[in-house]
C-alpha cells in the first residue's frame, strides 16, 4: 500500500528536526529517513543588511503541483512517509525555505526520492523570487537551465 | 475566463488578475496568448518575448496547443525559479 505523502505550504518556519521524529516515530518498517533543507543564501552577492528574498507563490497551483510531485515519488520508491514542506513570503539569508523527507525500509530508496522530490521541486512548483538588496535593488530571479537538466535524469 | 498574473508579469501589465470574456475565435492556449497581447501596450510589453511565458490552465502547466475556453482559470507566470543562477 502506497503511503499518503503530505504537503504544506505555509508563511511561518519549520522544525526540520520535529518533522523527521513526527514521521518516524512509532512505525518499525522505516530503517532510513533521508532529509533535505534548502536555505536562503546570500541575497545579491551580499549579506547586507536589509536583503531579503520575497517568494511569491500560485495558491492552489503551488498545492496540487507538489502533490503530483511527491504523489509521484512514493509510486516509484517504497516509502513509508514522503513530506514537503514549503515557505512563502519574506525571507532573509539563512532563513529555511524548503523541507523534504523521504523515509523507506532502506537507505537507496530513501535517498533517491528525497533527490527526485528537490529536482523536480526546482522545475514545477510554482514559486518565484524576488530579491531585493540593502542598497534598495529589486530584481526577479531568473530560472535556471541547470534544473532542467538535473531533472531529466530522473526520465528513464 | 480568469486570468491571473505573476511575478514580473504582473509588474509589466500592471494587474494581479482579470476576467475577460474569449473571442469565439480563440480556442487554444497559444491563441489566447496572441490575443492578450493585442489587449494593450501593456500586455504587449510583458508578453514581448513568449519564451519566458508559462501558462497554466485550471493550476495544470499547459502547452501551446491546451484548449481554453471561458470557464477555465488562466495563469500567466514566468519560469519558476528554483534557484539562484
Amino acid at each position: 500500500m502506497t503511503c499518503q505523502p503530505e504537503i504544506r505550504v505555509q508563511r511561518d518556519d519549520f522544525d526540520p528536526g520535529a518533522e523527521l521524529q513526527r514521521l518516524t516515530a512509532g512505525n518499525p518498517r522505516i530503517g532510513a529517513a533521508v532529509s533535505f533543507v534548502g536555505l536562503v543564501r546570500d541575497i545579491g552577492g551580499s549579506h547586507g543588511a536589509g536583503a531579503s528574498m520575497t517568494l511569491e507563490h500560485y495558491p492552489g497551483m503551488t498545492e496540487r503541483q507538489l502533490m503530483a510531485i511527491a504523489a509521484q515519488a512514493v509510486e516509484r520508491w517504497p516509502l513509508e512517509a514522503c513530506l514537503v514542506v514549503h515557505r512563502f513570503g519574506r525571507l532573509e539569508a539563512g532563513d529555511r525555505i524548503v523541507l523534504t523527507i523521504a523515509a523507506s525500509a532502506h537507505r537507496q530508496a530513501a535517498f533517491e526520492a528525497c533527490s527526485f522530490l528537490m529536482d523536480w521541486l526546482k522545475t514545477q512548483a510554482p514559486f518565484w523570487k524576488l530579491e531585493e538588496t540593502g542598497d534598495g535593488r529589486r530584481e526577479w530571479v531568473e530560472a535556471r537551465a541547470g534544473d532542467d537538466v538535473a531533472v531529466a535524469r530522473w526520465k528513464s | 475566463m480568469r486570468v491571473l498574473y505573476f511575478a514580473w508579469l504582473r509588474e509589466r501589465i500592471g494587474l494581479a488578475e482579470e476576467s475577460l470574456n474569449l473571442p469565439q475565435d480563440v480556442t487554444t492556449v497559444a491563441g489566447m496568448l496572441q490575443w492578450l497581447r493585442g489587449r494593450s501596450d501593456r500586455h504587449m510589453a510583458a508578453l514581448a518575448n513568449l519564451n519566458v511565458v508559462r501558462v497554466a490552465v485550471n493550476q495544470d502547466f499547459a502547452r501551446p496547443e491546451t484548449p481554453v475556453s471561458d470557464r477555465d482559470e488562466i495563469a500567466l507566470f514566468p519560469p519558476v525559479t528554483g534557484g539562484k543562477p
